[in-house]
């Protein structure tokens, strides 16, 4: 077995102090019985009591929900097509544009992405709204859910379709028989993805949201804008507990289908 | 023809609502500002014929251009982005790949769990990640309750809205992205070279910069555009942490945007950052696949 080195020891531990005490400090301070996030009075739960109050607060929450739910799912469809696009249709004409256009929003500064698609739909006259604000998200998750689906499917033995298509499938048969079980983790860790770049993003909603579409990331900055909050703290929290949990579910699911696939492939061996 | 079908759908979906739409801020950052709904002129009358495309061609010009070369705000907003741009980039990597090398060295079974502490802050909101360091880097926040119990300092030290709050900001929020490509390299790393370097009479350091730090290049590479390219129109971080003198040229095309309401000049803004941006963007794209190409 091999052993840590002092100097390794040292970086892994300052590299993950710097990286959680921010976030543990925050969730600290939700708890703060006072109006200030800086100094302790005590320990108290009514920050979240007035969350939950909070109208605007729930209103915006439902808008964001609804937005990443729809713009995630359409994503993941688009997404893993265009995936199986780039790796299996060979060459087509326009390739490197559409190879360009995959990868160009992975890395876009966001005020670009948000402006331009601002001034798309009003020149098309579309209301700013939910719908907008999918459509905005949906593009540039699309090239991040293809970008974790191609590398999946670069791995993927391609003899299984063939196999699939010998014996008498259809095209989309083999891929929904074969191909589609095979990429399905890279397909849900696409969607996730998707799920919370969605539920992140600040910059493309506030282009792309019309007055009565505010979202939950809108909100909160400007409330944070002018300085710091213990309900936001409270709200913070809240969303760090969920990723937690989800992000700890969905690996522990991937690593028991991985043990579980791995036995199987044993089984089917013998 | 079901291949046509598969490949259109995407293609014709990014084309309507990636490619056209820039296509659009060209244009409109060659109008002029009006005030009028939309605050722009000409707008593109079909209705009038050839003479209606002909007259909105010919009012176009490259006024908003001069705008942005006559300003100095504008050169100086441009050039202070790309200062913070390159500085953090460099920080991000200094704090970065020492982690990514304690992580390719550690024992097999804590790797996973290193990789998920790594990913998790990236899957928490980033807005939530920039607004958590002010409640620390504030004059009266806990890093300088902190230094003054501990004596260091007498007087509080002013970090929050100054080009320091954004540095720390770009470093915390853009380090899984440094983090993971050289990871991913040094994870691959062949370690009997590091033996056959050592057995040849090299240092432990001097292995390190000839096996090491070159094999690890792709990583760096890919790491330090992911930092770099977004840090460039970086909004959120000036914004919350950074103060009315750090300018960067995301928060100058937003207030040009929202607070001017001068569409055409936000465009210009736009178009020359997106410029400045393709040489990186290009670089990248084929890094990743060159690396494509290798796993394969």
């Amino acid at each position: 077995m091999r052993r840590l080195s002092w100097f390794n020891t040292a970086s892994l531990t300052l590299g993950f102090a710097f990286l959680y005490i921010p976030m543990i400090i925050l969730i600290t301070y939700s708890f703060n019985a006072g109006k200030l996030v800086t100094v302790w009075s005590g320990f108290s739960t009514k920050w979240y009591g007035e969350l939950f109050r909070n109208e605007a607060f729930l209103d915006a929450a439902w808008v964001t929900l609804k937005v990443a739910v729809m713009s995630s799912s359409i994503a993941t469809v688009l997404g893993t097509m265009a995936a199986y696009v780039m790796v299996r249709a060979g060459r087509f004409p326009g390739r490197t544009v559409f190879s360009g256009m995959i990868y160009a929003p992975l890395v876009m500064p966001e005020v670009i992405t948000g402006l331009s698609l601002l001034l798309l739909f009003i020149a098309i006259g579309l209301d700013r709204g939910v719908l907008t604000i999918v459509l905005a998200h949906t593009t540039f998750s699309m090239c991040f859910v293809s970008v974790v689906v191609s590398s999946r499917l670069v791995t993927f033995d391609q003899s299984l379709e063939e196999a699939a298509l010998d014996l008498g499938c259809t095209g989309f048969e083999a891929f929904r028989l074969v191909t589609l079980p095979i990429i399905m983790p890279a397909v849900v860790s696409g969607w996730l993805l998707a799920f919370t770049l969605s539920l992140d993003d600040l910059v493309i909603a506030s282009f792309t949201s019309g007055p009565s579409s505010t979202t939950l990331p809108i909100k909160i900055f400007s409330a944070v804008r002018l300085g710091v909050s213990p309900e936001i703290n409270a709200l913070s929290t809240i969303m760090i507990g969920l990723v937690t949990v989800g992000v700890i579910g969905a690996s522990l699911t991937s690593k028991r289908s991985i043990a579980k696939r791995q036995k199987d492939e044993q089984e089917a061996i013998l | 023809m079901k291949r046509f079908g598969l490949i259109s759908v995407p293609y014709l979906w990014l084309l309507a609502l990636f490619l056209v739409p820039f296509l659009i801020v060209l244009k409109i950052s060659l109008s002029d500002t009006a005030l009028a709904i939309p605050p722009y002129t000409p707008t593109l009358d079909i209705s009038q014929g050839w003479e209606g495309i002909k007259a909105w061609w010919i009012a176009l010009d490259l006024e908003n251009y001069f705008w942005l070369a006559s300003d100095d705000l504008y050169w100086k907003a441009y050039l202070s982005s790309l200062k913070i741009a390159i500085i953090s980039t460099i920080l991000t990597l200094m704090v970065g790949y020492p982690i990514a090398y304690g992580m390719s060295r550690a024992p097999d079974e804590w790797r996973p769990t290193l990789m998920m502490l790594i990913i998790l802050p990236f899957w928490t909101s980033f807005l939530i990640r920039v607004y958590s360091w002010k409640a620390i880097l504030s004059n009266e926040g806990l890093l300088n309750q902190l230094l003054m119990y501990l004596g260091v300092i007498q007087e509080p030290l002013v970090i929050l809205n100054t080009n320091l709050a954004v540095y720390i900001g770009i470093v915390y929020t853009y380090l899984p992205f440094m983090v993971l490509p050289i990871y991913s390299a040094l994870e691959r790393l062949d370690e009997s070279l590091l033996e056959a370097a050592e057995d040849l009479g090299c240092s432990r350091l001097k292995a390190f910069w000839l096996v090491t730090m070159p094999l690890s290049k792709q990583g760096i590479i890919a790491g330090s555009f992911l930092v770099f390219i977004p840090a460039m129109g970086e909004f959120v971080i000036p914004a919350l942490l950074g103060g009315s003198k750090t300018l960067m040229i995301g928060k100058v095309l937003w207030e040009e945007f929202f607070s001017n309401r001068d569409w055409p000049v936000a465009s210009a803004v736009a178009v020359v950052l997106l410029l400045l941006l393709i040489i990186p963007i290009v670089l990248f794209q084929r890094n990743e696949e060159k690396q494509r190409e290798a796993e394969k």
